[in-house]
Parts: C-alpha cells; structure tokens; sequence
C-alpha cells in the first residue's frame, strides 16, 4: 500500500520539475519584458544615453533572470 | 573473458550533468572534485597573468600595460559610481577586484572545449577531470560567505563593533526605553520594533548569502546544462551562439558578483542608523 504510493508521487515527479522551471520562467519573463521595454524607451527618448542604459539595464536583467535560474536549480534537484 | 571485456570497451559510458562536482581523487579522506581542480587551475592562470604583467611594468607603459590600465581605470570609475567617495572605494577596490577576476576566469575556464569532455570512465559513468569551479555550489559559497563576513569585518573597522553589534541586535533601542521613557512616550512602542528590525536584518544577511551564491552557481551551471543539450540536438553549428552568450553570461555574472559585492561593503561602511537624526532632536533642543 505505502509503497503504491510512493510509486504514484514518484511518477508525478517530472511534472513538478516543469512546474518549478516554468512557473519561475513566467516571472522572470515578465520581468525582463518591462526592463526591456523601458530601456527601448528611454533610448527612444534619449538616443545619446545609450551607453548609460545598456549597462544597468543588462545588470537589473541579470537579477530578473537569476529567478528562473533559482527555478531551474530547483528542477534539476527534484529526483 | 575476451569478449567480456570487449563488451565493456563498446559499451557506450553514461554522462550525466550532475548538480553536484564529482570527485576525481583522494587524498586521505579529502575529495578532491573536478571543479576543484579547474578553480586550481584558474589561480595558476591568473597567478602567471600577474607574474607576468608584474615584470613588464614599465614607468611608460607598452600595450598590453595600457590595456590593463584602461580597464583599472574604468573599474575604478565603476567602483566610484557606487561607493561615491574615493576612500571606500580605494579600500575596497583590491578585494572586490579580485573576486571579478577570479569568477570570470572561472567562468570562462568552463568553456573550454577541454573542460567536460575529457576524463575517464568509473562504474560505465564518464566522469570529466574538469568542471567549471563556478559550477560547484561549494566554491560560490564559499565566496559569497566570505563576501558577506568580510563586509561586516569592514563595517567593524569602519564603525566600531558595538554599532554593528546593535545593528543586528539592537540593546540601544531597548535600552532607549529606559533612558528616553520621560522624554518622548512613543518609544516604548517604536523601540521594540526596532528591535525586531535589527533581528530582520540579521535574516536578511543570510538571504544575501543565499542569493549570491545561488544566482552565480545557478547561471553557470545552468548554461552548462544548456550547451550540453544543445550539443545533443544538432552539435555542429547550434551551440555557437550559445556559447557567445555563456560567455557573455559569464561576464556579467563576475561583474554583477563584485558589484554587490561593493554594495555590501558600501552599506555595512556608511553609518546608516538614527545618527542624523539624534543629532537634529539634540540641535531642536538646543533651539529650545
């Protein structure tokens, strides 16, 4: 009986492996969209602060990034 | 028997991208692990850069000499736009420097078309000889504890120990009770919850831990786990662009490392707490 039941949570484990990597993938998406979008359009705005935006932008996307990354340590440590 | 082993040579060694570094050798009971071996790897490289950049230098400087000077002055520069005040940042800028240094060149070493591929088959499991040592959590543990201490050592200094103790476990504001009950009724409500304020900060110096070493330890495996399935698709010209972006990738995580790096030190050196304003409340009693 118990072991049934260990078996059953075992086989559902792929599926909480693609729940962790995409649910972290929306946020993270979302994120790096806005960041994106804003730095377009202060760009846009304000073509020679170019090289001002790219680099705090890369650096604030990398933070908005590392939260799939989080999902994806995760995934990969789910057995 | 023959026929055994030519059955074992055929058969095809699984390789598995663990999450943790698998361990080459022993030395006693210490494990030796692959990614161990290449952040060995890494210090001799960088030791060899700065011997050999160390004997070149001249009073006017060659190319590569230039090169180097450039790039320190930008850091610098770097460096200033965050701590705003040259003194921080001069005594901070070796520390934080070198830790740039150390990841990138971590990070870099595990593109190698060396790293990963070559190593040797134990129990028909291929185990490669190197791993990029960023992509050990061990190694960006250590960093990021080591980051973090040595903040609050740097806050130490800068401060004094009793103010970085009553940072994080604030006897003042308890004993503000005592002393300021007469004065100001209020406190007996706003002491306590800065003291739990303090204990927060206390936690939220071991999420800085966390964050840091698993951003770098996830960003660098992770794209490990990305080059090798996108080598298992199609391996001829696919990874390309991936590769250029985990080199890109490993830039930006250095940079953002020993960025926060220098935030943490900034922070824990600026005396952040009700200074100004006790001594405003001390000057409006001098205007009363």
């Amino acid at each position: 009986m118990e072991n049934e039941v260990v078996n059953e949570v075992v086989n559902f484990a792929p599926i909480g492996k693609a729940l962790a990597i995409g649910l972290s993938a929306i946020g993270a998406g979302i994120g790096i969209g806005l960041i994106g979008a804003r730095a377009m359009e202060a760009i846009g705005r304000n073509p020679e602060a170019t090289g001002k935006v790219l680099v705090p932008m890369l650096i604030v996307s990398a933070f908005a990034e590392a939260v799939a990354i989080y999902g994806l340590v995760i995934a990969f440590s789910i057995k | 028997m023959a026929t055994n082993n030519i059955n074992q040579i055929i058969e095809q060694p699984i390789h598995e991208t663990t999450i943790y570094a698998e361990p080459v050798f022993h030395i006693g009971n210490f494990q030796i692990t692959n990614s161990l071996l290449n952040s060995w790897l890494a210090v001799l490289v960088i030791i060899i850069l700065c011997v050999a950049l160390r004997l070149k230098l001249k009073q006017i400087p060659g190319k590569i000499q230039h090169i180097f000077e450039i790039l320190l002055e930008g850091a610098l520069s770097l460096c200033d736009q965050v701590t705003n005040d040259r003194r921080i940042t001069l005594k901070i800028f070796p520390l934080v420097t070198s830790l740039f240094i150390f990841i990138l060149v971590n990070n870099w070493l595990g593109l190698l078309p060396i790293v990963g591929s070559i190593g040797f088959v134990e129990n028909s499991i291929f185990i490669p000889i190197f791993r990029a040592g960023t992509a050990d959590i061990n190694t960006t543990l250590a960093l990021s504890i080591a980051t973090v201490i040595g903040s609050n050592i740097f806050g130490i200094v800068a401060m004094g120990a009793w103010k970085i103790f009553n940072k994080y476990v604030n006897i003042k504001a308890l004993g503000g009770i005592i002393t300021k009950f007469r004065r100001d009724k209020n406190v007996i409500i706003v002491a306590p919850i800065t003291f739990f304020v303090g204990i927060l900060e206390l936690i939220g110096e071991m999420a800085k831990v966390a964050s840091l070493s698993f951003r770098l330890f996830g960003n660098v495996f992770a794209g490990e786990v990305l080059l090798a399935s996108m080598g298992a698709i199609f391996l001829y010209i696919l990874p390309t662009p991936f590769l250029f972006l985990e080199v890109f990738i490993g830039l930006i995580q250095a940079l953002i490392f020993s960025l926060l790096a220098t935030v943490y030190f900034t922070i824990a050196s600026q005396d952040h707490e009700e200074h100004g304003e006790e001594e405003g409340y001390e000057k409006e009693l001098a205007h009363v």
